[in-house]
């Protein structure tokens, strides 16, 4: 295929989500829903078919590059506006308008008689060109723009539906939080310019190999970019918007909030592996927090009751995890995860939709239960992307977060523990959601009962695709213990140079065997509880203790509300009511009273009498005559 | 041509602090009138008072400094003297028709 045509295919790429986009921002009336629908899903398609063609040229060549024009230059700073293609980019590339297009279909059947049908098929669309924007860009001030773009989208798509105060609220809170990590990330890029001299990845790249290392300056870089990514990523400390915008539709949640927008952190941070295996200090760092943010969220959804929440916290969990895993130097491990939890996150965030949607709204899983008669497909799709999540062998979370805590076993053995741990609490959340809502007593009202339905065609097809991946996603990269060759780490060696440490293989086998024996224990105890018991999660007024606290999140946000938003309204009170009002509009105000007395007091001259004013010029003249004299 | 030397060679005879100190007096006495009387014909005639005391410097001047100039302005300003004393006479009589008085002080409609 001639350069030409590659760069073309590469360009429309994400050109056609964006014009999906304008043709619905400029038809937004004219298009019935229907139509609608299907052109949206159509241009992502179309992006996912020319992304396997591109992943097939890359076979043969390496890296596609691709330059539009330079879009600025200022000083010795020059931004090119251009793309970059490599096995890392194309990867993403297929996950985001593959996962994507999936994801569009459902919402034609999820989203079907919304008013806002429409507007929200435009955001998809944009979203999905500043996705791709972020993985295509050849250098950090485009990826930054893409960053940018879906923080905008996730802010729109949080707060869709606008009339509900506490949804905007919500997205506020989202848009709020991200600022925070871009600023670091911003600073970041700023200090990355001064170390490297260029901020493309390639001149980076080139020019750290060739600088001597400069450690603080690396560490201070590194520690920056991955506050920023905290942010998008939804890491400790600023996790908190994640389970928030969940008051978004359940497809933004699965595309946005749980395949794509939020690994954004994980893939800059891949993107810069170089960087950051040159600054050790921020590793340690970054496996500290994904630690703690997977058990800290993990234990959160253990005692969560909206179906979203649970999910979305085990996102945050499993967010976690592939940052522990670049912790520990696993950055290969760490795409993997993300990849296949792309496939099985997705897939729950849907079939959660489907029971949403035949519930009629219902989200609390106390008021769900024996709905495995009622909705066959999604239980079984459900079912399957809970044994993916929960890594049970086969399916692909077993292979990713095996391959993880592979790599952190190697760092230590307590660092194996951990992470199974954290894995641990994934399967006990996940087995009491799926038993409390698909198995069991039916606990909803006989109205919300009578209406019960299987999802319609448009919605399951996508859902049994999504298990399809999240079955044989793991067969991407099987380890050499099971006749595999690791295809996906070979694939990224371009991009994450291959660090393969290599472990007996009964040590291997041992450890996969504790950690399915500990899994499956922990299933058992779970079916013990919810299944065989049927035990239903009490109502939050009899929930006591540690499960109180878990209950109430650890009461983070009513810690942050009372260190950082109280004291921030408070200061914006005083400005507005000291400073505003006393202050500026006194002064303002003063000077205008200053004037309107002086005039007030000097108007009194004016009597009208003539001799006055005839006196007052005479004597006015011998005073200035006298000055002049005495002068 | 004689004629205007031996008028020269008279004027000279008084020095010129006399022509000063007369037009002083008539200025001043135009000021206190004006200042001091309330009727609004004799602060007319006290105005023109001033004027003439001014005139009477102005010649004076010229002829000590043998520059006609001055005695030509000094024609100006009668003249135009002679224009604004018309003019202010009107509106006398029309503050007289509206007011029935010519009492400067009675004129304190004008003021804020």
């Amino acid at each position: 295929m001639s350069q030409n045509t590659l760069n073309i295919i590469t360009l429309l790429i994400p050109a056609l989500p964006l014009l999906g986009f304008f043709i619905h921002i400029f038809f937004k009336n004219k298009i019935s829903e229907k139509l609608a629908g299907i052109h949206a899903s159509m241009w992502v398609a179309l992006s996912f078919v020319l992304s396997l063609v591109l992943f097939n040229q890359l076979q043969s060549v390496e890296v596609i590059h691709v330059q539009l024009c330079n879009w600025f230059s200022v000083g010795g700073l020059t931004i090119p506006f251009a793309f970059q293609i490599d096995h890392l980019s194309i990867i993403m590339m297929m996950v985001i308008t593959g996962v994507g297009s999936l994801i569009h279909v459902y919402s034609i059947g999820y989203m079907h008689g919304d008013e806002g049908f429409n507007r929200f098929f435009s955001y998809l669309n944009l979203f999905i060109f500043f996705m791709l924007t972020l993985v295509m860009a050849n250098n950090y001030i485009l990826m930054f723009v893409g960053w940018e773009g879906v923080g905008l989208c996730s802010y729109l798509l949080i707060g869709f539906w606008y009339k509900n105060q506490e949804y905007n609220k919500a997205a506020n809170k989202a848009f709020i939080m991200n600022r925070i990590g871009d600023l670091a990330m911003l600073f970041g890029l700023f200090l990355l310019f001064q170390y490297a001299g260029t901020l493309t990845f390639d001149g980076v790249n080139e020019s750290v190999s060739r600088i001597v290392p400069d450690e603080n300056m690396l560490t201070a870089i590194t520690i920056l970019l991955f506050i920023g990514a905290c942010g998008k990523s939804a890491q400790l400390p600023l996790y908190t918007w994640l389970p928030d915008a969940m008051a978004g539709p359940t497809p933004v949640s699965a595309l946005i909030h749980a395949a794509t927008m939020v690994t954004a952190g994980i893939y800059m941070i891949v993107r810069s592996n170089l960087l950051f295996s040159l600054a050790p200090f921020t590793l340690e760092i970054i496996m500290v927090v994904g630690i703690v943010t997977a058990i800290f969220a993990g234990s959160i959804a253990l005692k969560q009751n909206d179906i979203k929440k649970v999910l979305a916290y085990s996102t945050v969990s499993q967010l976690g995890l592939m940052f522990f895993a670049i912790g520990v130097g696993a950055y290969e491990a760490a795409m993997f995860h993300l990849i296949t939890h792309a496939f099985f996150k997705a897939l729950l965030f849907l079939s959660a939709g489907s029971v949403i949607h035949g519930l009629g709204g219902e989200q609390d899983i106390r008021k769900m239960g024996g709905l495995d008669k009622r909705m066959k497909i999604t239980h079984w799709v459900f079912g399957f992307g809970v044994l993916a999540i929960m890594a049970v062998p086969p399916f692909s979370g077993f292979f990713s977060k095996d391959s993880i805590l592979i790599a952190a076993y190697h760092i230590s053995p307590v660092l194996w523990v951990i992470g199974l741990f954290a894995g641990l609490l994934t399967v006990y959340y996940m087995m009491r959601v799926y038993a409390v809502v698909f198995r069991g007593d039916e606990r909803m009202s006989a109205e919300v009962s009578k209406h019960i339905h299987e999802s319609p065609r448009v919605i399951t097809t996508p859902l049994i695709v999504l298990t399809v991946l999240a079955i044989f996603g793991g067969l991407l990269n099987i380890p050499h213990l099971f006749g595999g060759n690791k295809m996906m780490m070979h694939y990224l060696s371009p991009v994450v140079p291959m660090d393969e440490k290599h472990m007996a293989m009964n040590t291997e086998i041992m450890l996969m065997i504790i950690a399915s024996v500990a899994i499956f224990l922990t299933i058992y105890f779970a079916h013990l509880k919810y299944k065989i018991k049927k035990t239903v999660p009490e109502a939050d007024a009899q929930i006591t203790g540690f499960g109180k606290v878990l209950n109430h999140k650890y009461y983070i946000d009513e810690l942050y509300n009372a260190i950082v938003v109280k004291p921030l309204n408070m200061f914006g009170n005083f400005l507005y009511k000291i400073i505003d009002l006393q202050v500026i509009d006194g002064f303002v105000n003063g000077t205008a009273r200053f004037s309107a007395y002086c005039s007030s007091q000097l108007k009194n001259i004016q009597t009208g009498a003539v001799s006055f004013y005839l006196f007052a010029m005479a004597l006015g003249m011998v005073g200035i005559l006298l000055l002049i004299i005495l002068m | 041509m004689d004629n205007t030397g031996a008028l020269s060679e008279q004027m000279r005879a008084i020095p010129l602090e006399n022509f000063i100190m007369l037009s002083l007096i008539l200025f001043s006495i135009g000021v206190m009138g004006i200042l001091m009387r309330r009727n609004l014909i004799v602060v007319f005639l006290s105005i023109e008072l001033m004027l003439n005391s001014i005139n009477l410097m102005a010649a004076a001047f010229s002829s000590y400094h043998n520059d006609p100039q001055g005695q030509a302005f000094v024609f100006f300003i009668m003249v135009v003297a002679a224009a604004e004393v018309a003019v202010g006479l009107a509106m006398l009589v029309m503050i007289y028709r509206n007011t029935k008085s010519i009492d400067i002080n009675s004129l304190d409609k004008l003021k804020w």
